[in-house]
């Protein structure tokens, strides 16, 4: 795959995946309406990666479509950040990772939308009022719980620990991106993390949560290494159209 | 933020289509505060392009005339059919009605 594809699908499967995830919410949220706002993320996430991977699938040139990237690659192809594929948790540990990825996603579109000789600058710019949105609802419900009840409290505590050593991977920059980021067709991830440091430390301290304690950073999802956890997503995900090759309804 | 108090509270909504035309009851959401229930009509209501813009108000606040009272706040309408402007012979020449 060229530089460019391999850019789209990660966009793509970090999309992808938390969509997925998000998705795993339907029916079971705590309110009818959270079940609907937690679905609506879900179906932004999937549209952005139905965009994405079909970016990757053309320009890589080799008959292949968005769905079969979705739904024909193995574990170790994916290339998603380790925090997307996380499970959900309770309620607290699901609006934890959003706040914080839909933070830097948020961010990280506005940046791509303004690269002009990018191909991925069109979705950006679609994107980021979507992520603006998720990002606005996740930091209220991170104040909500942090500032609410005992139990909510320390349920956000416990959700934020939990995501905070994913947080440095969001922006990570490897040979291929500082590449792609020199001919400016990708975004420098390095330069949103001041903003993002500030957003975030703004939201904890209007929730009254003190930020978790630095834990050993992990990362390695660019690269195929993933936790446990994907596995098992992509088994249920991956499972109607592995069985029932080309099926429509 | 106070402590909870368990269920939210019930909101009704009232969207606008687009400009220039009245906000319209659509339903209702459950939630804690203002912002809260904003969000959850956005959510619930707007889905399908149904509006730009949108109010929330607290269901409570709503004072709702008493049924009982029917008979007495509106049966005095139903025998004057002359208040509809239906009884006007149109001068030819006028246009623009």
């Amino acid at each position: 795959m060229s530089p460019i594809a391999r850019y789209a699908l990660r966009l793509g499967d970090d999309a992808l995946i938390l969509g997925q995830r998000l998705g795993e919410w339907t029916g079971h949220a705590p309110s009818l309406e959270l079940d609907l706002a937690l679905a609506n993320f879900a179906l932004d996430l999937i549209g952005q990666a139905t965009y994405l991977l079909g970016q990757a699938a053309a320009e890589e040139g080799k008959g292949r479509d968005g769905d079969s990237l979705a739904f024909h690659r193995d574990v170790f192809d994916f290339c998603n950040c380790l925090m997307v594929e996380q499970p959900n948790g309770d309620f607290a540990r699901t609006i934890a990772r959003q706040m914080l990825f839909s933070t830097f996603q948020n961010a990280f579109y506005e940046a791509l939308s303004g690269l002009t000789a990018s191909p991925l600058a069109p979705l950006a710019q679609k994107a980021k009022k979507e992520t603006a949105y998720h990002a606005r609802f996740a930091q209220d419900w991170v104040v909500r719980l942090g500032d609410g009840t005992p139990e909510s409290a320390a349920r956000m505590a416990e959700g934020l620990a939990w995501h905070w050593r994913f947080v440095d991977e969001l922006f990570e920059m490897d040979g291929l991106e500082q590449d792609l980021c020199a001919a400016g067709l990708a975004v420098d991830k390095a330069k949103l993390r001041p903003a993002f440091d500030a957003r975030v430390a703004e939201v904890l301290a209007q929730a009254k949560v003190q930020a978790p304690a630095a834990h050993r950073p992990v990362s390695g999802g660019r690269k195929g290494n993933h936790s446990e956890h994907l596995g098992h997503l992509l088994a249920q995900m991956q499972f109607l159209p592995r069985a029932y090759p080309g099926a429509v309804w | 933020m106070p402590a909870s108090t368990g269920d939210f509270a019930l909101w009704e909504v009232f969207v606008r289509v687009k400009n220039g035309l009245n906000h319209r009851h659509v339903g209702s959401v459950h939630a804690a505060d203002a912002r809260m229930a904003i969000e959850a009509a956005r959510d619930a209501y707007t889905r399908r392009m149904e509006g730009i813009s949108l109010w929330v108000l607290p269901s409570a606040a709503i004072v709702a005339s008493d049924p009982a009272e029917a008979d007495a706040l509106f049966a005095p309408a139903q025998d004057k059919v002359y208040r509809h402007p239906t009884f006007y012979s149109v001068p030819d020449g006028v246009s623009h009605l």
